[in-house]
């Protein structure tokens, strides 16, 4: 378990990178922590393996605080935190094999037991063929995976991921983030990883922080954060990987806040997730209100198996009925919103 | 050319290539360390210590300010201590080392400084030690770098030791100053340049053949 407790850092006394950040982060989760840049995600990871000590404040890593090690037992205590950057940081001096032997060799583990451990992190992460090839010789995606062998090859309990896909594209990005998971499945490897892509958060993350401006504005589930963001900062980061703008389509309708004349149709969205996505909703709507109900847009996205939808639609029936409609959808577990009004003429 | 001519020709050779090997040497074994040490103690470095960086770095902007020549009689004193006289061969190596030294500290500096940060950031993360950064970290990434470095240093020595005449030291500049020069024989100062032209060629060749099999960037 790896906890932050009242984690402050500032420059020269006054310039102030993080303030009182207090996160607990279980054994075997992975742990996103998404923020803009300059947000002080890289100085709060950085605070974890000490690379950057935290002016004040306890890093608690199973109970030890890193803050009260010597240089000596620092080093020691390095080896158990493997760490991947945006940049890779390979040894252009060196070949795969070599560069995997780095924290090996460091250690000062026996040749015959390096070869053991870097032939089987290599046939993991893909690169068996690869061994002999210098990092310039590789693509993003492959030097990727030599830094992430490198990370995990002295067995560490806890991955600390530095953007670590920010410089990849987005198909490299996928297979990247699919490997992470699958050595945080199978080797039991905690995976903290900072990240400006909401993406990234999305496909592997168990739980998640937003940092801004210092501060851990919001910490929740996955599943939490997207269907029910609590803060603007949350809602601009979901927004960037499901939409909440209206689709283009949508735009020559001519929706209007007011409703212009009293025929017009009213157009809502309803988001919604888990088991409420299985009631009939609509269905409700048009047999309970006599409504007529139709479908401008629909998706249906999922985010750790849980289903998470959104829906325009407009109805059009007598005045009475809609607005029984819509308070019988407020009673519902899910989120409706009255977006504007559609000319009926249309 | 007469037999007489070939053999100084000679001899000034051999005078040269021992000033050059002997001086390079020392200053490659002396330089390389400085630099390092100028990189690692400066504030910030992986084993900062300002108050020993700021006098070395000072002390290597003093003696790289002096012109060779001066040099070169200005420290006649440590000549004689170190080489036990101050004229001939031996004797002209000692202020060339010295001028090669802080020289070669300045540019292995460079190379390393060249290194991207992050490489240092990742070997710490894993828990190396500052020894360990040097070792396995700065000497193999600057590797192709420092040897570029080191083929400077020996072409700019060639032009140092032709001063060498100065205090009786010999090789090929001298040659060519004494004979070529003073005694207004063509032929003879032809002869050095061509040898000179080719020494530097052979080593600027040698040199970046190194390089480029050691840079695998």
């Amino acid at each position: 378990m790896i906890e932050l407790k009242h984690i402050n850092k500032s420059y020269d006394g006054h310039i102030t990178a993080l303030e009182d950040i207090n996160l607990t982060i279980q054994d075997g989760e992975i742990f996103g922590i998404i923020g803009q840049s300059g947000a002080g995600k890289s100085t709060l990871i950085r605070c974890i393996n000490m690379l950057e000590p935290p002016t004040s404040g306890e890093v608690l890593i199973n109970g030890k605080d890193m803050t009260k090690l010597s240089q000596k037992e620092l080093r020691e205590e390095r080896k158990h935190i493997g760490m991947i950057f945006q940049h890779f940081n390979l040894l252009s001096s060196r070949t795969v094999w070599q560069n995997v032997a780095f924290p090996l060799e460091l250690a000062k583990v026996p040749k015959a037991e390096q070869e053991k451990k870097i032939a089987a992190i290599l046939e993991l992460v893909g690169l068996t063929e690869y061994r002999d090839k210098y990092p310039a010789q590789l693509s993003g995606g492959q030097k990727q995976r030599v830094g992430i062998a490198r990370a995990i090859v002295s067995d560490p309990e806890v991955l600390l991921s530095d953007e670590a896909t920010s410089a990849l594209d987005p198909e490299t990005v996928k297979s990247i983030l699919q490997l992470l998971k699958r050595i945080n499945k199978k080797l039991g490897i905690t995976i903290i990883m900072i990240t400006h892509q909401m993406e990234v958060i999305k496909q592997i993350a168990d739980r998640v922080a937003v940092i801004e401006k210092g501060k851990i504005i919001e910490e929740s589930s996955v599943v939490d954060l997207f269907t029910n963001p609590k803060t603007e900062t949350s809602r601009k980061f979901i927004g960037s990987v499901i939409s909440n703008e209206l689709p283009e389509g949508l735009s020559h309708m001519n929706i209007t806040k007011e409703r212009q004349h009293p025929e017009d149709l009213t157009a809502l969205r309803l988001s919604f997730r888990g088991d409420v996505a299985d009631e009939p909703i609509v269905a409700n709507l048009i047999r309970k209100y006599d409504l007529d109900v139709s479908i401008l847009y629909g998706n249906i996205d999922y985010i750790h198996g849980v289903p998470f939808g959104k829906l325009i639609v407009t109805i059009a029936g007598a005045e009475e009925n809609i607005r029984a409609g819509l308070s019988h959808l407020d009673n519902l577990p899910i989120e409706s919103e009255v977006i504007g009004y559609v000319p009926s003429h249309n | 050319m007469s037999p007489v001519i070939t053999n100084l020709l000679l001899k000034s050779l051999g005078e040269t290539l021992y000033m050059l090997g002997v001086s390079a040497l020392i200053a490659a074994l002396v330089g390389i360390p400085l630099g390092i040490l100028l990189v690692v103690t400066e504030k910030g470095g992986i084993l900062a210590c300002p108050a020993f960086n700021k006098p070395l770095s000072f002390v290597v902007n003093v003696v790289r300010s002096i012109p060779f020549i001066i040099l070169m009689v200005a420290i006649i004193p440590l000549t004689r201590l170190i080489a036990g006289t101050s004229i001939g061969t031996t004797a002209a190596i000692v202020p060339l080392t010295i001028a090669a030294i802080p020289y070669t500290a300045r540019m292995v500096e460079t190379s390393i400084r060249e290194i991207p940060s992050g490489l240092i950031e990742a070997a710490e993360s894993m828990g190396a030690t500052p020894l360990q950064i040097i070792w396995k970290v700065f000497i193999p990434e600057a590797l192709p770098a420092i040897i570029e470095t080191m083929t400077v240093v020996i072409v700019t020595l060639i032009g140092s030791s032709a001063m060498a005449g100065t205090i009786g030291g010999g090789g090929l500049g001298d040659l060519a100053i004494r004979y070529g020069y003073q005694r207004f024989q063509a032929d003879v100062m032809i002869a050095t340049i061509v040898v000179l032209v080719v020494i530097v060629q052979a080593i600027q060749f040698i040199g970046s053949r190194l390089a480029r099999k050691a840079d695998k960037r």
